[in-house]
């Protein structure tokens, strides 16, 4: 468009794009905080003001890495040259890294919260997305009595807030011997993320006409082969969108993983708070533990991404 | 190659009907045409015939045999669509081979390249074999969907209104591409379009779908010529056939409400004004219908119109004829000098004026 624009219209649009950057900044500046922090040697992480300026260095990572115990006098010369760099920066911090009797290096809980998180958040989703888009394309393609009722109770299972149910949950799942497993708490993110998936689902496919299906039935193919042949690819922008909703969902889920798991199978978000409660908190290594665990969300975005948008245009498909 | 047959089928949707006691019989290689307004049950014909649509009563029978029990695939079928008629996000020749991929036909390989290449070589489409579907124009698109149907050598060609989409140029050469192909192939086509120009240039036989019912079969010439009711004369033909309302008195066509008489020696007329039943036509509300092109203009004819309106096409004029209150058209030869508001002279051809019952709209030839 090559509309004249008025003077007070210039004026308007760059009032509005200042406006969008502040906002922007604004809802970055948290982000910006924990990053900065997980760089930050540990006595500027809580300084009044805040430290802008410092030298970012590596530290809380080791440390996030590794169990530590504190020392209880200087480390000497010796020690120090003996140390690998990583060891160093921890010696260098009145610390030392806990070894077991044969000399390796113990891990912190860390990695292993976080390879639970993955678990739980990548099984869920696959099933809560498979499950739903199998059912999204029953109710969108074959006459299902009662469907209006259906799809409408399986939107209810939303409406109640879930922490509701938590106490009973709690009490049924120590019942069964769920709690504190991997697929406890995958049952419930499914469990979660189903009804949503079906929905949208169900809007993706109904976008899909059904001519193609049809003419790969009659080109010899069955009503699976189809779906998996012709529907499904259609799907992808669809299911794309479903995936990252539902796995930031698990992703992120607090409440139930702090109630259901302690040690076994807990997930990163109530592992790491629970480190502040142990001595002095140590802001830096909490911070590292937070971006650590905002990578996935981010790569698995970024990975979408063109999916995505084409999920937001959708629709607009060539009729 | 095959027969296909459609004993008493009806269809409900809920409480539309599609279609009511339909009876079909498509003998082995012709090319039946199915012509019919939006609504009149065409496609549902179509999708039962294929099997994605079940009867709700009635039978199918493909070469004799019930087909009620058998899915799409089985029945071998090839479908052809207005739209919607190629995979996305597959090549041309990725579509091509799709068919004979399927699990059901196991085709080697090298037959699969060949047959591609041949249809492709049939079609003009080689040059576009590796391009993705959605680059392509809509006359490509339609010939890489006929071409689908043709690589798998089906049974029975279906075709919902293949050429619908398509500009006008591009939908008369493909008409003429379509009836050379199943000419060539000597394979069953069902084409349904509600195109009556389609269906009279390209049917061995056409069927006229009204409301869920079969109204005519026959060929073109028959439709064209003698047809069943005042429906199918007005939906065949461009200008349809007039059909202007009138008595039968000895031998005599008297139109209302302007005494216009015109002479009538039809099949009815010579033969004593008897109908088949046995009563008499004279003095019996009846609608005359005659071809535009059955319409004499001369100027020694027995009666005057005036001229309301000339549309020129090139190879002829068709003139919208007004006397007193009733319209009716005309064709005459494109060097014949009219102007608007003109009075001529004009009769018509007694020998081809079908005779319809006002009330029901039913010819007299076949219904007395």
């Amino acid at each position: 468009m090559a509309a004249v624009k008025t003077g007070a219209e210039v004026a308007g649009n760059r009032i509005a794009i200042v406006a969008v950057l502040i906002i922007t900044l604004i809802f970055l500046a948290p982000i910006y905080w924990i990053i900065a922090t997980s760089f930050k040697p540990r006595n500027l992480s809580t300084t009044i003001p805040p430290t802008i300026v410092f030298t970012p260095e590596i530290s809380p990572f080791v440390k996030l890495f590794t169990k530590r115990s504190q020392l209880r006098e200087q480390p000497t010369q010796e020690q120090l040259d003996a140390a690998p760099w990583w060891e160093r920066i921890v010696l260098e911090g009145g610390e030392k890294v806990v070894r077991d009797g044969k000399g390796n290096v113990q891990w912190s809980a860390y990695p292993n919260r976080f390879m639970n998180s993955l678990i739980v958040a990548i099984t869920s989703t696959v099933l809560a997305v498979g499950m739903g888009t199998i059912t999204a394309y029953g109710f969108s393609r074959f006459k299902v009595k009662g469907e209006a009722d259906l799809l409408f109770f399986i939107l209810s299972t939303r409406m109640l807030p879930p922490v509701v149910v938590a106490i009973p949950m709690f009490l049924m799942y120590r019942a069964v011997g769920l709690n504190d497993t991997h697929w406890g708490l995958i049952l419930l993110y499914t469990a979660f993320n189903l009804s949503f998936a079906v929905w949208l689902m169900k809007g993706f496919i109904d976008e899909i006409p059904k001519e193609y299906e049809e003419a790969a039935l009659v080109d010899g193919y069955t009503r699976m082969q189809a779906f998996f042949k012709i529907v499904i690819p259609e799907a992808a922008t669809g299911i794309a969108a479903t995936a990252v909703f539902c796995f930031i969902t698990a992703w992120n889920e607090y409440a139930f993983a702090l109630i259901m798991t302690n040690r076994r199978a807990q997930t990163a978000p109530p592992f790491i708070p629970s480190q502040v409660g142990s001595g002095l908190p140590d802001w830096t290594v909490i911070a590292a533990g937070t971006f650590l665990f905002l990578l996935p969300v981010a790569i698995f975005t970024f990975l979408l991404r063109n999916h995505l948008l084409r999920g937001m245009s959708f629709g607009a498909i060539r009729k | 190659m095959a027969h296909i047959q459609l004993k008493n089928v009806t269809k409900t949707f809920g409480s539309h009907t599609a279609l009511k006691n339909l009876d079909l019989d498509i003998a082995d290689g012709e090319f039946f045409v199915l012509l019919g307004e939006t609504g009149a049950g065409k496609t549902t014909t179509l999708r039962i015939i294929a099997g994605l649509e079940k009867p709700t009563s009635g039978e199918v029978f493909i070469d004799g045999i019930d087909v009620a029990d058998w899915g799409a695939a089985e029945r071998d079928v090839a479908l052809v669509l207005q739209q919607y008629s190629l995979y996305p996000r597959y090549t041309v020749r990725e579509n091509l081979e799709f068919p004979l991929k399927s699990k059901l036909r196991r085709v080697p390989d090298a037959e699969i390249k060949e047959r591609v290449d041949r249809v492709a070589n049939t079609l003009r489409i080689t040059h576009l074999l590796d391009r993705k579907t959605d680059r392509l124009s809509g006359g490509e698109m339609q010939r890489v969907s006929i071409g689908r149907a043709i690589v798998r050598k089906p049974r029975v060609f279906l075709m919902d209104e293949p050429l619908s989409a398509l500009d006008a140029k591009l939908r008369e050469a493909l008409r003429t591409e379509l009836k050379n192909i199943q000419m060539n192939l000597g394979q069953t086509f069902l084409f349904v379009t509600h195109d009556q120009i389609e269906a009279m240039s390209m049917g061995d036989k056409i069927g006229v779908l009204n409301h869920g019912r079969l109204v005519q079969t026959g060929t073109p010439s028959d439709i064209y010529n003698n047809p069943r009711n005042t429906f199918v004369a007005r939906a065949v033909g461009s200008p349809p056939m007039n059909l202007l309302h009138g008595k039968l008195v000895s031998g005599r066509a008297i139109l209302d409400p302007i005494d216009l008489d015109l002479p009538y020696n039809g099949a009815l007329g010579s033969s004593g004004a008897a109908t088949a039943d046995g009563g008499t036509t004279d003095g019996r509300p009846l609608t005359f219908g005659i071809r535009p092109e059955d319409i004499v203009v001369e100027s020694g004819a027995a009666h005057e119109a005036r001229v309301h309106d000339v549309e020129n096409h090139g190879v002829a004029k068709i003139l919208t004829l007004r006397v007193a209150d009733i319209t009716f058209h005309a064709t005459v030869s494109a060097q014949t000098k009219l102007a608007i508001d003109e009075d001529i002279r004009f009769s018509w051809n007694p020998q081809k004026v079908v005779v319809f019952d006002k009330q029901t709209g039913k010819s007299l030839q076949y219904h007395g």
